[in-house]
């Protein structure tokens, strides 16, 4: 599946990824190397086989409605740059 | 001008009441102070796992039972991916193409008969963090400062309910919902308060004309706080797409925010970018299985649900009591209160629930010894009967030894003094405004101790005044 410089640009404009305009080509051209190497699995013949999400034969890993200590407020917001009243500050969203 | 049928499909987000939240032991809160319910898992950490909630799979299949879904036999939680700060890890865990609960159907009685409203899917998520926005006007993200983020709400369990577009007006709506919180409320899964937003409801509202068989282009009106809101934002929405409609123009798909203060509608601010969320199967999360035994426990604990009392009570005192009843839970006291069932229904309804006494705490026996004499004790003692109702103890006896005062010539005196006092309420009742009366009648009752009788007061009143 061919990927374009568009496809690269929305993509990394969804995750706020800044890529340098020299990077476009280098990043479109290994994304569409690895989407190529997974393109590979299209070319069998799997009407018969389920999609695997996961390739564990684990399923229900679960855990009882148990409370467990949460962290100090000091230490939640230990690495937040710019802390205000107890709260993480980000710029305004949207605006 | 051709007849206009609303289509519309309700989206309903309920937050468990679980003590502790989806994939990680912080406890399940709400009203603490920021952040103090928070760790690496639902801080999105670095080298966290998220740990799913039993309890919560559990309500979610017992919901989806009592929704007449199908469950799953093998579940999957996704990714669902935006940037936004609410969102620590960049993406919330939630639930695509295989939720828990999908295909039911929900009874919602009508005064003309059953409406079954289709459900397409209930599946378990995570909440989002509370996003308070500083500066600008009134909270609202527009022109705002910065924003302060508050995550003990992050990671919540959170069950997304979408409905069919079967609803066809603004009342059904209502209805729906109110029966469909009572239900959840009776599942004892979320205490599912609109005010407070363990409810929350958006609504895909279109219109057609009469006939067509094609939707219209909808629109998503979004988080209306409360039942009154839902039915005014859809109301008001029906009527701005017929207009539209109307005149010869499109209407455009778009999300709008209702303001309940002006009644009207304006869109919410446009994202830059259409919603493009890349799910993806969650690679940290195995698949659930609901077991046979989990389903069978689900249905095991479902009790006579809401629509099927609705109809039971409705042979005994018409539709809007029962409806009204089971909508509110009244109806557990209603079933422990002998006597004449309409009286036991009005009172139960209107006058109890006017005192704010928590109906579970009423001593049924004493209850209906109090309505069954009602006629007869004065009005105030019913009154102050009602409000000590839920006391521990309370006894009917101690207020049904009055009876009110009837006897004009004792009555007469007092409301020549209350008229006398109050000629500017007098005036006003001679120039036409009646409601006014009621005040008058509560003078004399002020003055008597409540024990006049009311109807024999209103007709002494208007003879002297009208005299």
């Amino acid at each position: 599946m061919a990927i374009t410089r568009e496809d690269v640009l929305h993509v990394a404009r969804l995750a706020r990824l800044e890529i340098p305009e020299g990077e476009v080509d280098r990043m479109r051209d290994e994304l569409g190397a690895i989407l190529e190497a997974v393109g590979k699995v299209a070319e069998l013949d799997l009407s018969d086989v389920e999609p695997t999400s996961h390739p564990l034969a684990v399923v229900n890993e679960w855990r009882e409605d148990q409370p467990r200590p949460s962290l100090s407020p000091e230490d939640a917001l230990a690495n937040a740059p710019d802390p205000v009243e107890g709260a993480f500050r980000v710029p305004a969203v949207g605006s | 001008m051709p007849e206009w049928e609303p289509v519309i499909g309700l989206e309903i987000h309920v937050q468990l009441k679980t003590r502790t939240k989806m994939f990680c032991g912080c406890e399940n809160v709400s009203g603490e102070s920021e952040n103090t319910r928070t760790c690496p898992v639902c801080l999105a950490h670095p080298g966290t796992l998220p740990v799913p909630n039993k309890q919560a799979i559990e309500w979610t299949v017992k919901l989806g039972v009592a929704l007449g879904c199908e469950i799953a036999s093998r579940a999957l939680f996704h990714r669902k991916n935006y940037f936004y700060p609410d969102l620590p890890k960049g993406y919330q865990i939630s639930q695509y193409d295989i939720p828990l609960c999908a295909g039911g159907k929900f009874v919602v009685p009508g005064p003309d008969g059953d409406r079954k409203i289709g459900i397409v899917r209930a599946h378990l998520e995570e909440d989002a963090a509370k996003t308070i926005h500083v500066g600008g006007s009134g909270g609202r993200i527009a022109g705002a400062e910065y924003s302060l983020v508050d995550f003990n709400r992050g990671g919540t369990p959170l069950v997304e309910i979408v409905s069919e577009p079967d609803v066809h007006s603004a009342d059904e709506a209502r209805r729906f919902l109110q029966l469909l919180r009572q239900t959840v409320v009776e599942l004892g899964i979320s205490d599912a308060e609109m005010e407070k937003g363990s409810l929350r409801c958006d609504a895909n509202v279109s219109v057609r004309e009469a006939g067509e068989t094609d939707f219209r282009t909808k629109t998503e009106l979004k988080n209306m706080n409360s039942f009154k809101f839902v039915a005014d934002g859809i109301e008001a929405e029906i009527r701005r797409q017929v207009e539209i409609y109307e005149a010869g123009g499109e209407v455009v798909q778009e999300t709008l925010h209702f303001d309940p203060g002006s009644g009207t509608i304006a869109p919410l601010r446009s994202k830059e970018e259409a919603h493009d969320y890349r799910y993806f199967p969650e690679p940290d999360l195995v698949p659930v299985e609901p077991s046979v035994e989990m389903i069978a426990a689900a249905m095991d604990d479902i009790g006579e649900l809401p629509a099927a009392r609705i109809r039971r009570l409705e042979t005994e005192v018409g539709f809007d009591l029962a409806e009204g009843l089971v909508s509110s839970g009244r109806d557990r006291l209603y079933e422990r209160v002998s006597g004449d069932r309409r009286a036991v229904a009005n009172v139960v309804m209107n006058q109890l629930a006017a005192t704010g006494v928590d109906p579970e705490a009423v001593n049924g026996t004493e209850l209906a010894k109090l309505i069954a004499e009602r006629e007869r004790i004065p009005r105030a003692a019913f009154t102050e009967a009602l409000e000590r109702s839920g006391d521990p103890g309370f006894s009917a006896d101690d207020y049904l030894g009055e009876t009110a005062i009837s006897d004009a010539s004792e009555l007469d005196p007092v409301i020549d003094k209350v008229l006398a006092e109050n000629q500017a309420q007098v005036e006003t009742f001679r120039a036409g405004k009646e409601g006014v009366l009621g005040f008058l009648v509560g003078q004399v009752m002020k003055e008597t101790g409540g024990k006049a009788d009311a109807r024999v007061v209103n007709e002494r009143l208007r003879e002297k005044i009208s005299s």
